[in-house]
């Protein structure tokens, strides 16, 4: 496969990386901030699947596995806290 | 035109349309106004961008022992990202994130009224209960 694909995949994923970041400093309540921070690992579980594709080699899937199974508790404990406590 | 240059190219066409969607979703969260339009934006990739990644992965690793934890994976992705959606609109509603005027149709506002009636309704019943036992069981 060419490189071109995997350059304009990847600078396009930071580009998204970038944006959940930016959301996350910038982010008027804490639930965009989370809303930021979800989107940002969704992000990093797509890079490490190109990354595998690139290399060819299977040795992060177990890394994309965790991820994918763990990724809500956080946003599940912050949104809870934030029910609870009524304030933002 | 060998079947490894077909898988080659789907592989290409799926990692582009991934790695679009998360940008998708990326504007979205900077553009969106209020938290409830930015989740809407970021579950884009939470599901069809991981579901392109996952089939390029297939498409290049073609062994049932990959493709066996890819499906365990997506289903996890799948079973997970609802519970957050869901507490963090929960959250946002109750903390009035949302913007006002943005909801048509608001169905957990009714639920929420008509949970508040009943359970206004049946602490009158009770405290009536309560005043008819202390003015029946006051001796005169």
């Amino acid at each position: 496969m060419s490189d071109w694909v995997f350059v304009v995949v990847g600078l396009t994923l930071t580009a998204a990386a970038a944006m959940a970041l930016f959301r996350i400093i910038r982010g008027p309540s804490i639930l965009d901030r989370m809303i930021a921070s979800d989107m940002l690992l969704t992000t990093m579980i797509c890079a490490l699947g190109a990354e595998m594709i690139y290399n060819s080699h299977t040795r992060s899937l177990a890394a994309m596995f965790v991820l994918a199974g763990t990724a809500f508790l956080g946003s599940v404990v912050v949104a809870r806290y934030v029910s609870r406590n009524g304030r933002l | 035109m060998s079947f490894d240059l077909i898988a080659d190219i789907l592989t290409g066409i799926f990692l582009l349309l991934g790695a679009f969607l998360s940008l998708a979703a990326g504007v979205g969260l900077i553009r969106f106004p209020d938290a409830i339009a930015r989740m809407h934006a970021t579950t884009k990739p939470q599901i069809l961008g991981l579901i392109f990644i996952l089939a390029g992965i297939a498409l290049q690793e073609r062994r049932l022992s990959t493709i066996l934890v890819l499906i365990a994976l997506l289903a996890f992705q799948m079973m997970t990202a609802p519970i957050s959606a869901h507490m963090i609109g929960r959250a946002g509603y109750r903390n009035d994130v949302i913007a006002p005027g943005s909801l048509l149709v608001d169905e957990l506002k009714q639920s929420i009224e008509q949970v508040q009636q009943e359970l206004g309704e049946a602490e009158n019943e009770a405290e009536n209960e309560n005043k008819n036992e202390s003015a029946d069981g006051t001796p005169h």
